[in-house]
């Protein structure tokens, strides 16, 4: 009861801030559009960057294709709004149509999820028997699979991208999911098949002797990454009103990592800290943007060798609320 | 049918390219059980050493000695720039989880790529004529002197690299460290060293093929090592990974599939055929054509 | 006037943060831009919605300007440069088979191959091969290889320059010798350098040449040179006209109110640029003439300029 009462204040003030930010609450006052957009992308980062840790740093399973699990869900629900948006509206005809546009907008997400989950399926089981290195590379090479597929069916622009599509997401949409992605992963992760997946992370063959069934695990927390990576493809594509497969490349999947690998691998609060920084940073070089790429990969060798385990390391894992409130406001400096 | 040849040579001399490349990995892979991702990266700077290098022999007309200077040149800077990752990237935490080395070489990888961007530009270069050319017309086949010399280059250096793992004493000492790394030191052999060796000379084997790259195709930019990069360690792993013939094999196998694929059905399709044939053999023969499957060790 | 500037680094999405900032950072009143086709779709739905005018000076793609009544182009369409590709094959080079070598992953090339098969079997022409490769391919002998067997006169290859260039070597050691045609993804002084004396006979369209003897090009041409001290290729030359017909249509408007600019540029008519004389009509796209180039030991040499034929 109490969780229910919180989450519908978390939306209220999720709708309420978005009215207020945009100027339709008090007259005269917004912010800017553009320090909107860069939060609101920012937000689709952490559900990119904490479903990828459910699957990279939860369950250790090092999956490189979580951008063509994101494109999937991008076309997907583009399609979705574009072929039958009239046609859904239409069905909740009786509804004012800023309702009309949620339901169009929650049904897309729903199927653009589904198909992705369905790709996570398809990809996972054989992947998945696969270890380190080898499931890396496959999934590399999925994700490269799926941007191809993507780019040969014409109906969703194949080359030309997919463009026209209605802005139905805004930064309220964004940070409902961002909120609810990490509900639910720090509720599976604190959950006793959460505790499976950790033990498959810390050492396989023995899960596996302790009757854990790993690949069945390991299925599930890959299918459950890859359809919250297709909300967040979906949200992407009705914030930014076009997609091109480009968008989608490997290197997508490589600042996602960077995002995780940043904050800390097995670790929600530093995904969402590893995810902001990234933007906070794309957009603060914006000047220097030829060096941006640089920094970064120095980064990621420079925390590898100093700290392997990220800024918060596994952190949170046992006691998040607990952990957070200790460490907060400022979070751990790095050891040198 | 002549149509077939041509492209049967055409992939051939492709996959000569993914076969030196593929060495690397394998003998990487061999010894610290890693996939090396910033090798396609070190193929590309040995392209770039090339350029380089023969910007500054201009004058000279392309002659055959001028193309060995070129090719020795940038085998030996690629082979420094070998060690170079190993000290300073992957030593550091070798004994650290596998994970925390594959992102290592994640990270090492994206740095020399875009500081390739940055001090190379972002443009493509291409390559002045290294060596004198002529075609050879083999019924209705053409072949080139640039494919001719890829092909004839990777198979003299496969040999020899070859004879080096079989015959002397410090490839017997890396097939040691390949076999069981605490094992060999324990045996007095300086792994360290072993390693080094290791990185010096698949890197050495990339930069050759990033200069026979240059000579055929001819274009080279800063992020061309990583699809070659990638589709190369398909080649390792098909062939059987650990296991240099079988690198070989695998490379010519990608190279060939990939030139017919382009040819006969769309060159859509070309990056996704090795992908395919990777998780394939993944799914059905794991161990590759030429490897033996091993259990893993609890 | 006052500048204001924003890379996009090439990336779609890039494109829309940039446009953003440029709006709401920067309060621009109009927007000069994208380059590319992709990009320009990215970027015009933004212009659309917080009413800036945007004009493009290089996307051919027919799309871009259907994005909305602010989105304007000064360069002609896709359609219109096949169309010359295949007049240029058709009544230039008397060729009745064509073969077609385009990027799959660009817009740009995908729509001129759609054009010019069009318009070439139109003309009673054929189309014995059609290849692909994708922009960053380096290696395009497997391509090639089928085309020679299909035996074409001529080659479209509607790709930019250094690809077509690498295409046109391995083409020459293949022993293909017939000439190839393409558009204005080919203008770049380094075409040249890449390809060198493979392109020798090579026919492409673009929107100007550099060898115009008309008083507007040369002066156009020697001031540039003064400035920066090389010679402009046609980016140069329709940015500038798209800056200009912007400024025009400002001056005329009398102010820069969105919705004005937007009235005044629908209003241009017989503007005199560097890259011809240009109308915008009612889908707010530049009627203006392509000329047609042919490359020899190193120039691009202007051989006839082709107007549009409707309006």
């Amino acid at each position: 009861m109490k969780g229910f009462v919180l989450a519908i204040v978390f939306v209220a003030v999720l709708f309420l801030g978005n009215a207020f930010l945009t100027g339709g609450l008090v007259p005269g006052f917004s912010v800017s559009p553009y320090f909107l957009q860069v939060v609101s992308l920012a937000g689709i980062n952490i559900i990119l960057a904490v479903s990828l840790n459910l699957i990279n740093g939860f369950t250790g399973q090092f999956s490189i294709g979580h951008a063509g699990f994101m494109a999937i869900g991008a076309y997907v629900s583009a399609y979705v709004t574009a072929a039958f948006g009239d046609r859904i509206r239409g069905a909740v005809g009786m509804l004012p149509p800023a309702f009309q546009n949620s339901v169009l907008l929650l049904i897309a997400l729903g199927i653009a999820a589904a198909c992705a989950a369905v790709a996570g399926f398809l990809v996972g089981v054989p992947s998945l028997r696969l270890r380190g290195d080898y499931l890396a590379i496959v999934t590399l090479g999925f994700g490269e699979i799926i941007r191809v597929f993507i780019l040969n069916i014409d109906a969703v622009g194949g080359a030309r991208g997919f463009s026209g599509i209605p802005r139905l997401a805004n930064f309220a949409w964004i940070y409902l999911f961002a909120g609810a992605t990490i509900l639910v992963v720090s509720r599976i992760v604190r959950s006793s098949f959460g505790r499976t997946l950790v033990a498959i992370r810390e050492d396989e063959i023995a899960a596996e002797a302790m009757g854990v069934n790993t690949t069945r695990a390991k299925v599930i927390s890959f299918v459950v990454s890859s359809a919250m990576a297709g909300v967040a493809g979906g949200l992407f594509a009705h914030y930014l009103m076009y997609v091109h497969t480009n968008s989608f490349t490997f290197i997508k999947s490589f600042e996602i990592i960077i995002m995780i690998v940043i904050g800390g691998l097995g670790s929600i609060t530093g995904s969402v800290l590893g995810a902001v920084l990234y933007i906070v940073l794309t957009e603060g070089l914006r000047q220097f943007a030829q060096y941006r790429m640089v920094l970064f990969s120095l980064l990621l060798i420079v925390i590898m060798i100093v700290r392997p385990q990220g800024i918060l390391g596994h952190r949170e894992l046992r006691s998040f609320f607990a952990r957070r409130r200790r460490v907060e406001p400022v979070p751990p400096p790095v050891a040198g | 049918m002549t149509t077939f040849l041509q492209q049967l040579v055409n992939g051939l001399s492709l996959g000569s390219i993914y076969a030196l490349i593929a060495l690397g990995y394998t003998m990487v892979y061999g010894v610290l059980r890693l996939i090396n991702f910033a090798h396609g990266d070190v193929y590309m700077l040995g392209a770039y050493v090339g350029y380089f290098l023969s910007r500054r022999l201009r004058g000279a007309e392309p002659s055959l000695p001028r193309a060995l200077v070129v090719m020795l040149g940038a085998m030996l800077a690629c082979a420094l720039v070998g060690i170079i990752i190993e000290r300073f990237a992957y030593r550091p935490v070798r004994r650290a989880a596998r994970l925390t080395l594959l992102i290592t070489a994640i990270g090492v990888s994206l740095f020399i790529e875009n500081a390739a961007q940055l001090v190379f530009g972002p443009d493509p270069k291409f390559f002045p004529s290294l060596a004198p050319r002529a075609d050879f017309h083999v019924g209705g086949v053409r072949l080139t002197s640039e494919q001719l010399t890829v092909i004839a280059v990777s198979f003299l250096l496969m040999v020899l690299l070859r004879f080096f793992i079989l015959k002397t004493r410090t490839g017997k000492a890396m097939r040691a460290v390949s076999f069981n790394l605490d094992a060999a030191k324990l045996m007095g052999i300086s792994t360290d060293k072993i390693i080094a060796i290791t990185f010096a000379l698949g890197s050495a084997l990339a930069a050759a093929a990033g200069v026979l790259i240059g000579m055929q195709i001819p274009k080279i930019d800063p992020l061309m090592g990583i699809l070659y990069g990638l589709k190369a360690f398909v080649a390792a792993v098909l062939g059987g990974i650990g296991n240099v013939p079988g690198a070989v094999i695998g490379g010519l196998l990608i190279g060939t599939s990939e030139v017919m694929v382009v040819g006969y059905l769309s060159s859509t399709f070309r990056d996704a055929i090795a992908f395919g044939i990777l998780i394939l053999v993944l799914l059905l023969r794991p161990q590759g054509i030429l490897g033996r499957a091993q259990k893993e060790k609890v | 006037m006052r500048v204001a500037v924003e890379d996009d680094q090439s990336k779609p999405e890039e494109a829309a943060t940039a446009v953003t900032k440029l709006i709401n950072q920067n309060h621009v009143v109009a927007m000069l831009g994208e380059v590319s086709s992709s990009r320009s779709l990215a970027a015009a739905p933004i212009c659309q919605a917080n009413n800036v005018p945007m004009i493009s000076p290089s996307s051919t793609n027919p799309r871009v300007t259907q994005v909305g009544d602010y989105i304007f182009r000064v360069c002609f369409t896709d359609p219109f440069q096949a169309e010359v590709g295949a007049r240029i094959a058709w009544e230039i080079l008397k060729v009745k088979k064509v073969a077609i070598l385009s990027d799959v992953r660009n817009d740009y090339s995908v729509g001129l191959q759609t054009f010019f098969r069009q318009h070439f079997k139109g003309f009673g022409g054929e189309i014995v091969a059609e290849q692909s490769y994708s922009e960053g391919d380096s290696d395009f002998r497997a391509q090639l290889t089928q085309i020679k067997s299909a035996n074409p006169e001529a080659i479209y290859v509607p790709g930019y320059y250094t690809e077509v260039a690498t295409i046109a070597r391995q083409a020459r050691e293949l022993g293909i010798s017939v000439p190839l045609i393409g558009g204005d993804g080919w203008d770049s002084p380094r075409l040249w350098e890449i390809g060198g004396e493979a392109l020798n006979g090579c026919y492409f369209s673009n929107h100007y040449s550099v060898d115009d003897p008309s008083p507007a090009v040369q002066k156009f041409v020697s001031d540039y040179k003064k400035r920066y001290n090389q010679t402009p290729d046609a980016l140069a030359a329709l940015g500038y006209d798209a800056a200009r017909i912007l400024s025009d249509a400002m001056k005329r408007a009398g102010t820069t109110r969105g919705d004005k600019v937007r009235d005044a540029l629908l209003g241009t008519k017989d503007f005199q640029g560097v890259t011809g004389t240009i109308t915008i009509n009612k889908e707010r796209n530049a009627v203006k003439p392509a000329v047609v180039l042919k490359i020899e030991n190193g120039k691009f040499n202007y051989m006839t300029t082709v107007k549009p034929t409707g309006t």
